[in-house]
């Protein structure tokens, strides 16, 4: 017998839900476990249904959320809550129709579990390793943290997999990013994979699906693995993943969805050989140390402008790039540091969880956000907020001058009325800074959420790191 | 879906890498819960001023580009966001091909479903096209064929699947449906533990 070729992770999740191969004339039909929507992506897809008559296939396989359109200020006393829209409440009432209507469970405006998708799925361990999850959103690559195959579809596509529990995929080819050593005080995962995205380009991902490997990332804790695997797709990557260990599974362990008991053990068994095989090979193999990596930043339009801090930006040498500076308002050869800021954003589906509101706090505690900065610091779900509010963040966050906000997308896609004006500045820890992505005439800078809040600080783009420097006066005495 | 049509037209050129579906239809446009009627928000914040008025120089404003079906585009277009909005804009604007170096892997899987034909080709041969927009060009879906009127044919690649179902008017979900014997089985074997 031929001994069996090596597989990568995402040949084993790949070889795991195969329903029908894929050949020359036909792609594969793949299993899909878990489907999370939303009410953005969701509402033309069940129309598609009713409109042929079909019923979903395996509701219970299929969760639903509200988030993106929803208002993160809080309700009024007597529960009515202020939408942006009119569009955005009806919105939001067909999906709950929808859900009602086809038995999907929903985690809506009451319910003391509802978040953002991608924050809300794996804090409540229906993410798990092993697993196919899409949703129509790009940034189901999240998922990918705990070794599943995660990603993003289209409405349609969201109609089949309701229809069928399955969708038509061409396998993609695979790419290894290896990371090294150990992270600068003041480096986080967010400065980790805008790097890789600035190193690789804005679509060195296109076709592939990344998997994350080396030391660095098994230091890393489940919220900062989907820190980096939620922004792969900001490199064009199909999915980001990394094979699960211990930290994945002592995650899980505390999640009330997650197999209880001996389930858990026997399930864990099975999770443990999602991981590539030794001399797996991939498509495209990247090593990046991580002493390189610095606080990072970006100054254009799309996530692959990223440098780190204390570098000056880039001269222009095309016209993509001329138009990216002539919209920022920038000028190559000045550092971003030193940049007054209008507005902080700290949330969204990459550094919206509990460890990105402590390195908030963290920096806030006895410090004012400067008087020139809006900040907002939105919780990604109920169970963030509420676990900061024990934490007491939110009262460290109020006393620096920022708004503590209700969970949802807000800021990030700028859909529920949590707008940066036309020409300001926002620093934010959210994954796109496209055009006008917070709004019409929007400039984001995208940073982590330390570098986010020190700039809160300093009412200007700053080096994070000042904060682990010796003080001043002791630097002095030793000059 | 309607089989694509023979396609012949001249072109609708914007340069420029990168292209997100924020641009193609902006954030603010997705609240709704229909897929008809967003061509007027196509690449909205390009093309239309914050008073509503047209942007002069924005290709898409041009009384000379009205009809054009052919959009040709700078490298990566189409990447970003997964809204299926952005090809739904881009039809109902009277668009059924775009060409690019590069199209986003989100973006393509979504046009297809809409008929709307991805058509790579080598960023030599996008340059020189974007140089010519009057050029009627010729969309061969069957010999996967852009033709030019000096009598280039450049090929481009097309998932042979996507082609059959663009020339037969096949809709993916029927094709899935069709599966359910081999759905049932997997479940069978998979859902039993």
């Amino acid at each position: 017998m031929p001994l069996k070729a090596p597989r990568t992770l995402f040949d084993k999740l790949w070889d795991a839900h195969v329903v029908v191969a894929e050949t020359d004339a036909t792609p594969a039909v793949l299993y899909v476990d878990l489907h999370l929507i939303h009410e953005v992506t969701s509402p033309q897809a069940f129309t598609a249904l009713r409109d042929r008559g079909i019923a979903p296939r395996a509701p219970q396989r299929t969760k639903a959320t509200m988030d993106h359109s929803t208002p993160t200020t809080q309700a009024d006393a007597d529960g009515k809550l202020h939408y942006y829209t009119l569009a955005s409440e009806a919105q939001v009432d067909l999906l709950a129709r929808n859900c009602a209507g086809h038995g999907i469970e929903l985690f809506d405006m009451q319910s003391a579990d509802r978040g953002i998708v991608h924050v809300l799925a794996p804090e409540l361990g229906l993410t798990q390793p092993g697993m196919t999850i899409v949703c129509g959103d790009s940034h189901t690559s999240t998922h990918g943290a705990f070794g599943a195959l995660a990603f993003g579809i289209g409405t349609s596509e969201v109609g089949h997999v309701l229809a069928t529990q399955c969708l038509l995929q061409r396998k993609a080819k695979t790419m290894a990013i290896t990371v090294d050593g150990p992270l600068a005080e003041g480096v986080s995962a967010k400065d980790v994979i805008l790097h890789i995205i600035g190193v690789i380009g804005v679509n060195g991902g296109t076709g592939h699906v990344i998997e994350y490997r080396g030391s660095t990332i098994r230091a890393m804790d489940m919220e900062q693995r989907m820190t980096l695997c939620n922004m792969s797709i900001e490199a064009g990557a199909r999915a980001g993943m990394i094979g699960p260990d211990a930290v994945t599974y002592a995650w899980l362990e505390n999640t009330p969805r997650a197999p209880q008991g001996d389930a858990f053990e026997h399930a864990k068994a099975r999770w443990s050989q999602f991981c590539s095989d030794e001399n797996a090979r991939f498509d495209q193999e990247i090593a990046i140390e991580a002493c390189h990596i610095r606080p990072t930043l970006t100054w254009g339009t799309h996530p692959g402008t990223a440098i780190a801090v204390d570098r000056a930006i880039p001269a222009a040498n095309d016209a993509a790039a001329r138009k990216s500076l002539d919209y920022m308002q920038f000028e190559s050869g000045h550092a971003l540091a030193g940049t007054p800021v209008d507005v902080v954003f700290v949330g969204s589906c990459t550094n919206g969880r509990l460890g990105d509101m402590r390195e908030v706090a963290t920096v806030l505690r006895d410090r004012r956000v400067d008087a020139r900065v809006r900040m907002l610091v939105v919780p990604g779900s109920e169970l963030v907020k509420r676990q900061a509010e024990a934490e007491g963040i939110d009262v460290i966050v109020r006393a620096a001058g920022a708004e503590w906000r209700e969970p949802g997308c807000s800021m990030c896609i700028a859909m529920n009325g949590d707008l940066v004006a036309p020409g300001q500045l926002a620093v934010s820890t959210s994954n796109r800074n496209f055009e006008g992505r917070q709004g019409p005439g929007s400039r984001t800078l995208l940073a982590s959420p330390m570098t986010a809040a020190w700039a809160a600080v300093n009412g200007c783009v700053a080096d994070p790191r000042e904060l682990f420097a010796a003080p001043a006066a002791a630097r002095e005495e030793v000059a | 879906m309607t089989p694509f049509p023979a396609l012949t037209s001249r072109s609708v050129v914007l340069p420029q890498a990168n292209i997100d579906t924020d641009q193609i239809i902006p954030a603010r446009f997705l609240s709704t819960t229909e897929r008809a009627g967003l061509g007027k928000h196509a690449f909205n914040d390009w093309r239309w001023r914050a008073d509503g008025s047209p942007q002069p120089g924005f290709a898409f404003n041009q009384p000379a580009n009205a009809g054009r079906q052919i959009l040709i585009a700078g490298a990566n277009f189409g990447c970003g966001s997964s809204r299926e909005h952005a090809p739904w804009a881009l039809v109902d604007l009277g668009l059924r091909a775009i060409v690019s170096s590069q199209i986003a892997d989100i973006f393509r899987n979504n046009a297809l479903k809409n008929g709307l034909l991805p058509i790579v080709l080598d960023e030599a041969v996008v340059q020189s096209l974007m140089q010519r927009p009057d050029d009627e060009l010729v969309v061969d879906i069957v010999a996967c064929e852009l033709r030019t009127p000096d009598g280039h044919a450049h090929r481009f690649p097309l998932d042979a699947f996507a082609r059959t179902c663009l020339i037969e008017g096949v809709d993916e979900l029927g094709y899935l449906l069709l599966r359910e014997p081999h759905i049932r089985h997997y479940e069978e074997q998979h859902h039993a533990r």
